[in-house]
């Protein structure tokens, strides 16, 4: 007996009847994977637009096409060097220092940056006047266009930084280099070179940047340049930075969080997906009996499957090609909602490579997650044709095993594409899987312990709305699911910002600074202390700093670790210039790890030192391994005495290196001081009286970094917000797919119950409470696997105590109970507004 | 003529619970082509039973059934199913149209699984045959009983299949609109030389077969003519 004769194309088509006339449902489905598909298109396409942006205007970030840099002043063979490349272009120093402003008594912290030749020699030093840009080179300031503004200043005012004083040739809109973030803490001022020697301001303690700026040739290999001068350079103290290295190093910073947002939308499509799957397997039992007919006459069980099969990935191709579309949209916003925490200006366009990632996904996905309820399609009897007949055989096992396999594989695969990273994924897949079956599980208990302990001496209503809970093809267990996962993101998110933010507060006691003073060269602590304390405000700590370098780490000199290739310990060790303190005692900050502490020493012996754990690890030194610094010239031989965990994230002066009092107090030092203001007001008079007194001394106002802080987190947390509601919409799609699909068994019970004498009111009420309960159940895990998750996330990444906030228990759990409730309640109206013979019948079309 | 359909022995045994029930016990028949054939009894006397069995929809392990020369139980599934989409025509008690597809898409969809050339056309004849042809693009719920019916026994024509089973064709339709259904299938059985197998607990339709078998609790119990 031959095959039967139809092709591919009659099941097109008959997919495409079918589909046709069910189309309500199946428009569901794709607008789950759309807005899966969306979230995912938008991040991805955005993040990728955004590096390739970074990479095509590196040259004008940079300014020039590489950089020598140093900390300080370069010696012979780093000149003999720049000498051999054919000398720098241009060059320049930069340092933090507080500006004056005369006309109006004004003071700021103001990233100094005095330039001189050609620099920039790509990209444009935007200024207002426009001819300022050049006009400065002749004696005269660029001041940042927003301080300007904040302080009303004028074009032709004066500014004075130390003891020069210079007229504001013109405002600076934008200058490579600077970048917005540390912009808004310490803006920039671009003064010529020359002037920078009479500012007084370069001193013992200066933080000061020496730059030197080349051009090269179109041919010239920065990579090679990079590879080979750069090992030189480093074991003088200096640093080379291409171009593209410094696109590279732009373009990671802002890859992490993509990744992330990557994640989020990820979890969106996941959702979406579990919502077809579930929706599917109702749509399938819907068909049960069309099957059965076609496989009477004549249909094999192949051609049964491929019908629903071929609807299935029409559903996910549409999906993947509107999500796209829908996505490109999308990204637009990302500008809007990231202001100027992004780098570069990023055109924005529709990659062939987004267009391919929403396409493939949207087909992907639907097409996994609707194998297995679409796998029933093929142990349909065609004597169910004839009448019912309880199903003999179910889905073999293997199959729905391979089915979940593949799903998890899936999964996994794409999220180390995402991240690149093998134990990531698999944490990240883990993570997901254990919400996913927590959520299950508690679904699936809910639903046996109503049953065990049903209600049956409530009333007639509440009875009947609690059992449709648990009926035949109920829709617990999805739309737990659904919302408990997009509550659980949008929660712990909030959480998570929560942290950071009260991580990053001040405390508010007495005891605590609200601002902090740098730079106090020795001879001037007792002044500064005068005026602090002449203004009404207490000195709370004065920290005395002494710079030194790394000389040789357990005996071994810098430079043979540096050449030893096989060496594990970070070159940031082996060249910074630290800045270290001496003290007694341990502050709130710091605890100790290993070793124990000592409060004073002489320099007779090895001095006993402590070291913070993240020098610990970079160094890869330990209790008592032996360390020596030069010390502005002197070797100090000291030996690890202790390890201790500093809480970095504190806003208060934080030390890798912690000598014991006695030692370093006759070393060239200077120092730092804190102190709390009362207010405002009294914060910028106690400014203004310190910068005209002592103009080197540097003042970081806490409390306005605390507000730049939160307002970056805010900003941050508005693109995160903006993907976690994604979730939220989609599960909102999947909501309604789900009433969508059931509906047919509640008009049915509806209408049969209003025959027998129901009244409209009864039947919502039933529907409303039932919508409540589910909404609620999902909502309320959603947020206690948030509480938990962010309790672990407090625990072991930012290491402090976890108090959650009220927010997400008061606000998003009851809003999103509502939000369930009323589309469960508005969808179902239609049950009681007509007559139940109008209801079944339209029922059985 | 030769035999179309040749049913030796067969019994069918269901499990419920711990116990077995018979619904088929021993049962033998044979129809001829162009034949019109009824199976008659009482509600559960295992009518429906033996019409799924000699249409290939279900199997048994005892006796043996011959369906256009081929031995049913040789065949899997997906084989039975070439089978029936060949040579077999269903009509049923409560229609089963696709509720999906329109009233041409469902004659045609037999025409189209032998991948027949025209099948619209021919459709399209079919429908205007039994009377529907304004009616074609319709949906089943957009029909009366009667005309779905009629929709159903133009598709079960559609193949000119050698045999067709209807299963009590008439049950759910008034007496007039029955009578009516009832004379299109036996002309359509004449015209095309169909063998008709017709289950039924309608005596009066029963008469109007060629020959009958009367099923009691799964035995046969009678045999006219």
């Amino acid at each position: 007996m031959g095959k039967n004769n139809t092709g591919f194309s009659w099941l097109l088509k008959m997919a495409w009847r079918d589909g046709k006339a069910s189309y309500g449902k199946l428009l569901l489905f794709v607008f789950s994977i759309t807005l899966g598909v969306a979230a995912v298109v938008s991040v991805h396409s955005f993040s990728g637009l955004l590096k390739e942006n970074i990479a095509s205007q590196s040259k004008a970030l940079l300014g020039a096409d590489y950089v020598i840099e140093s900390d300080k002043p370069v010696n012979d063979k780093v000149m003999g060097i720049m000498d051999s490349l054919g000398g720098a272009d241009a060059r320049e120093i930069n340092f933090m220092s507080m500006a004056a402003f005369p006309g109006n008594e004004g003071t700021k912290l103001m990233e100094v940056r005095g330039v001189e030749g050609g620099f920039p020699f790509y990209g444009d030093l935007e200024t207002s006047p426009t001819s300022a840009a050049n006009d400065f080179r002749n004696g005269g300031a660029l001041v940042d266009a927003v301080t300007m503004l904040q302080l009303n200043l004028k074009v032709g005012d004066s500014i004075k930084l130390g003891a020069v004083t210079l007229p504001i040739a013109g405002e600076l809109e934008t200058v490579p280099g600077s970048t917005s973030v540390f912009g808004a803490i310490a803006p920039p001022i671009l003064i010529p070179f020359e002037f920078i020697e009479s500012t007084g301001l370069v001193q013992t303690g200066s933080r000061i940047e020496y730059k030197y700026y080349f051009k090269a040739d179109e041919i010239e290999d920065m990579a090679l340049l990079d590879e080979k001068v750069d090992p030189i350079l480093d074991a003088e103290e200096a640093d080379l930075d291409t171009h593209l290295s410094e696109a590279r190093r732009l373009g990671r910073r802002y890859e992490n969080f993509g990744k992330f947002l990557n994640l989020v939308g990820f979890i969106a499509l996941l959702l979406g997906c579990v919502g077809i799957a579930s929706g599917m397997g109702i749509y399938v039992q819907m068909k049960i009996k069309s099957i059965a007919v076609l496989k009477c006459l004549g249909a094999s069980k192949r051609q049964s499957y491929l019908i629903f099969f071929i609807q299935i990935a029409c559903m996910g191709i549409v999906g993947g090609l509107l999500g796209t579309a829908i996505g490109y949209g999308f990204q637009q916003l990302f500008p809007i909602l990231l202001g100027d925490l992004l780098p570069v200006d990023v055109d924005i366009t529709l990659s062939l490579q987004s267009m391919v990632l929403g396409l493939s996904l949207g087909l992907a996905m639907s097409v996994l997650f609707a194998l297995y309820p679409l796998m029933k399609t093929l142990y349909v009897s065609p004597l169910q044709a004839l009448r019912v007949v309880q199903e003999t055989q179910s889905r073999s096992k293997w199959a729905t095993i391979a089915v979940g396999l593949g799903i998890v594989l899936f999964v996994f695969c794409f999220s180390f594409w995402l991240l690149g990273d093998v134990m990531r994924s698999l944490f990240f897949v883990s993570g997901l899987l254990i919400v996913f079956l927590v959520l299950t599980a508690v679904a699936r208990f809910f639903m046996a312990m109503l049953k065990k302990f049903f209600p049956y001496s409530w009333s007639f209503i509440a009875r009947q709305s609690l059992k449709n809970l648990f009926r035949p093809q109920n829709q617990t267990l999805v739309l737990v699911l659904a919302i408990g996962i997009g509550t659980f993101l949008i929660s712990t998110l909030y959480f998570t910002k929560d942290m950071l933010l009260e991580k990053a507060a001040i405390e508010d006691s007495a005891n605590s600074a609200n601002m902090i003073l740098m730079d106090i060269q020795k001879q001037q602590v007792d002044g500064v202390s005068n005026t602090i304390q002449g203004a009404g405000y207490p000195i709370i700590d004065k920290i005395p700093i002494v710079t030194m370098r790394v000389e040789t780490l357990k005996g071994k000199h810098v430079e043979d670790i540096r050449k030893d290739t096989t060496s594990q310990v970070g070159r940031w060790i082996l060249s910074h210039e630290f800045r270290v303190t001496y003290r007694d005692s341990l502050i709130n900050s710091e605890r100790i790890l290993e070793g124990d502490w000592v409060s004073m020493a002489d320099s007779d012996s090895d001095v006993p030192i402590s070291v913070s754990s993240d020098f610990a690890n970079m160094a890869k030194v330990t209790i008592g391994d032996p360390v020596s610094f030069n010390v502005q010239g002197r070797i100090m031989n000291t030996v690890v005495q202790s390890i201790r965990e500093v809480d970095w994230s504190r806003l208060q002066p934080n030390f890798s290196i912690v000598f014991p009092s006695g030692v370093l107090e006759n070393a060239p030092q200077f120092g730092v001081m804190t102190t709390r203001t009362s207010d405002d007001m009294g914060s910028a008079r106690l400014q203004q009286q310190l910068v005209r007194q002592f103009p080197n001394v540097s003042i970081l106002d806490l409390k306005r970094i605390l507000g730049l802080l939160e307002d970056i987190l805010g900003k941050i947390g508005w693109v995160i917000n903006f993907m976690a509601f994604f979730s939220i919409f989609v599960g909102v799609a999947v909501l309604m797919g789900a009433i969508y699909s059931s509906k047919h068994q509640r008009v049915k019970q509806g209408a049969l119950l209003r025959t027998l004498g129901a009244q409209g009111a009864q039947i919502l009420k039933m529907i409303a409470i039932e919508y409540a309960v589910l909404g609620f159940v999902g909502a309320f895990m959603g947020v206690l696997l948030a509480v938990l998750a962010s309790t672990l996330l407090a625990y072991m990444l930012f290491e402090t105590a976890f108090t959650p906030s009220w927010v997400p228990f008061f606000i998003i759990l009851p809003a999103i109970t509502l939000l369930v409730f009323a589309l469960g309640v508005g969808n179902s109206i239609g049950i009681v507004r007509n007559s139940p013979l109008t209801v079944l019948k339209k029922e059985k079309e | 003529m030769s035999k179309i359909l040749k049913v030796q022995h067969l019994s069918k045994t269901y499990r419920s619970g711990e116990h077995d029930l018979t619904v088929l016990n021993n049962v033998s028949f044979e129809v001829e082509s162009g034949e019109s054939f009824a199976i008659v009894g009482p509600s559960g006397s295992g009518k429906t039973t033996l019409l799924g069995l000699c249409a290939g929809l279900d199997t048994t392990n005892e006796g043996e059934i011959w369906l256009c020369g081929q031995n049913l139980f040789d065949l899997d599934e997906d084989g039975r199913a070439r089978l029936r989409n060949e040579n077999v025509g269903f009509v049923f008690q409560d229609f089963q149209l696709l509720p999906t597809l329109t009233a041409l898409e469902n004659v045609i969809v037999p025409l189209e699984l032998r991948g027949v050339k025209k099948a619209t056309a021919h459709g399209k004849e079919l429908l205007a045959k039994v009377g529907l042809q304004n009616r074609e693009g319709h949906y089943p719920s957009q029909l009366s009983g009667g005309e779905q019916q009629r929709v159903a026994l133009a598709r079960a024509f559609a193949n000119k299949p050698s045999i067709l089973f209807a299963d009590e064709p008439t049950g759910n339709l008034d007496d007039e609109t029955g009578t009516k259904i009832e004379d299109l299938l036996f002309e359509l059985n004449k015209e095309q030389g169909t063998a008709l197998v017709i289950v039924t607990h309608d005596l009066e339709l029963a008469k109007k077969t060629d020959k009958s078998i009367r099923l009691r609790s799964g035995k046969i119990e009678e045999t006219v003519g």
